[in-house]
């Protein structure tokens, strides 16, 4: 047989220049050098299989009936899950505790739990705030930016905590921030042109359209039958029935005249909704205080004075 | 290596040289890993526990589906929370097998250029997602999401020629227990999920939510099915309720 393979280690020889033994195979003159696998490779191969065994002992790995084989270890996804868990809360509950007992006015008073505060509630603000409000907070059309000082509900510590918890015209809690602005144009109430003068008079209130014009003069009078009762004589707004300001140039709805015909045709009833049942009071505490910090925040009980600058170094 | 070694594997020389043998020892030691591998996926209670709450989707949810299979939202978000501290803080708890049994395919994903959306469902309202899906950078700054407005303005053809029957169908046959009421009255089914007048559909259903999902009532737009879906996401099971609790603690998930 030509078989060299077959021949056994018959025609297997040391390969002069390098000291090896050949396969014992040739082909035309060819033949292949034997060379042992380093030593540090076949080590590793070994320790790979002993882990491997080790592995099967502790973990689980044979697939059975119900489930794997449990392993010595007991490891499971859900049971590693379940402490990591646990031991973020155990981390947490100091915090959390000091928070809860203190009432939302004194937490200004005591920096370290401010800095806390303010931490928490920008994690907070990302995962449940920011798919409206934007992750810096700045709003769009419809959603209110939270960084200015312009509040439709009032921007005190309670103020905000109160809206947070109970949402703005959110159906289910009793509580909630309501108010309903009539749809001027589509409930009939105004005709078209009627609409068109107080759009100009609301203009001219933050000096988008002159104050003299015949359209504004006409438009201040409708203004005062049918908007002052909310909106004030002067326009400034009331935060009892969160009335925007409109004398500002703040536009929760766009200031282009034809978006004021718009708000006023078909008024917007945004809604917030109420996180009371969603968020644990402790974070919804931590959101006002967070919101608040964002640099409208009103009433800002003084800090003392020694921890001022820490309790602001928390703030983006 | 000594010479011992040596003679166990001589029989290998036998194997390399008929290539027969070779095919057919390649193909033993394949099975051999299915089977170990895969197998055990169709029995062990981790992948088959049943969880309350799971119905088939509606035909406006499965239209929406194979919208979202169409445009390849897959490539960018994934559907699978997985048990991680970091994941379930952010997207909620995280998902069962049993969230994605009547899924054909599922959209578990690993590409996660943008967020997970596995529990999406009802966290935020429709007219953001109609916003979102319009202009994504109107109502999130940093996004990289290609707008999609133009769902908005397409009328919703679902299925194949203009008719859900036969994908409810295919469906039923990979194994989702859609009823023939069902496949009978798919079509109808889809027209009034997205026309608030699904009495019957919540019925067959359960927990279906019917109203005009798009913002334009008396037109039915892919819209209307996209933003169907995706509020139903990750939300028929109550994964926080006391007896799904009660049955996660028991059930030790390996």
């Amino acid at each position: 047989m030509s078989d060299p393979l077959s021949e056994g280690t018959g025609g297997r020889r040391i390969d002069e220049a390098t000291g090896t033994e050949t396969m014992g195979h040739e082909w035309d003159g060819i033949e292949e050098l034997n060379t042992p696998l380093p030593r540090w490779w076949v080590i590793l191969f070994y320790a790979c299989i002993l882990f491997a065994i080790g592995y099967v002992i502790l973990y689980p790995a044979i697939p059975l009936r119900h489930g794997s084989t449990p392993g010595l270890l007991h490891w499971t996804s859900r049971g590693a899950f379940t402490r990591e868990m646990a031991a973020a809360q155990a981390a947490r509950r100091p915090v959390l505790h000091a928070l809860a007992v203190t009432p939302i006015d004194a937490v200004p008073q005591n920096p370290a739990l401010m800095r806390e505060a303010i931490a928490g509630g920008r994690a907070a603000f990302k995962v449940n705030c920011a798919p409206c409000h934007g992750a810096g907070a700045a709003g769009s059309i419809g959603y209110p930016n939270l960084n200015d000082d312009d509040w439709l509900w009032g921007g005190t510590l309670d103020a905000i905590q109160t809206t947070i918890t109970h949402g703005i015209r959110y159906p289910g809690d009793d509580q909630t921030r309501m108010s309903m602005m009539p749809s001027f144009g589509a409930d009939k109430i105004l005709t078209d042109n009627q609409i068109a003068d107080v759009a100009s008079h609301v203009r001219s209130l933050s000096g988008l359209e002159p104050r003299a014009s015949a359209a504004a003069h006409r438009g201040a009078a409708i203004f005062a039958a049918n908007c002052v009762v909310c909106h004030g004589a002067d326009g400034h707004g009331n935060r009892a029935v969160g009335a925007p300001n409109l004398a500002d140039h703040i536009w929760l709805y766009g200031g282009a005249r034809a978006q004021v015909i718009g708000s006023i045709t078909n008024a917007h009833h945004g809604v917030m909704p109420a996180w009371a049942g969603r968020l644990d009071p402790v974070t919804i505490k931590m959101l006002a205080i967070y919101v608040h910090s964002l640099g409208g925040g009103e009433g800002f009980a003084a800090a003392a004075p020694a921890g001022a600058g820490t309790a602001g170094h928390g703030q983006p | 290596m000594t010479t011992g070694t040596k003679d166990i594997f001589a029989g290998h020389a036998k194997l390399e040289r008929n290539i027969t043998l070779l095919a057919i020892f390649a193909f033993l030691a394949v099975i051999i890993g299915g089977i170990v591998e895969i197998g055990p996926l169709f029995w062990i209670d981790n992948t088959i526990e049943k969880v309350k709450g799971m119905r088939p989707y509606t035909p406006l949810e499965q239209a929406g589906r194979d919208i979202y299979v169409r445009e390849g939202c897959y490539l960018c978000h994934s559907q699978m929370i997985r048990p991680f501290r970091d994941e379930v803080e952010r997207y909620g708890h995280y998902s069962l097998a049993a969230e994605s049994m009547y899924d054909h395919p599922f959209q578990w994903g690993s590409e996660r250029t943008g967020p997970d959306l596995a529990r999406v469902g009802g966290k935020y309202s429709d007219a953001w997602h109609v916003q979102h899906l319009k202009d994504p950078r109107s109502v999130v700054p940093e996004s990289i999401m290609p707008s999609y407005a133009f769902l908005a303005q397409t009328p919703l053809s679902a299925g194949e020629g203009g008719t859900m029957q036969g994908e409810l169908k295919a469906l039923r046959l990979a194994g989702v227990p859609y009823s023939d009421a069902d496949i009978a009255s798919a079509d109808d089914d889809l027209k009034a999920q997205a026309t608030d007048s699904g009495a019957d559909l919540a019925r067959r259903y359960p927990g279906a939510q019917s109203r005009d999902f798009d913002g334009q009532p008396g037109r039915l737009t892919e819209m209307d099915a996209l933003v169907a879906y995706l509020q139903v996401l990750g939300t028929m099971v109550d994964v926080n309720g006391a007896a799904a609790q009660e049955m996660l603690t028991g059930e030790q998930g390996q």
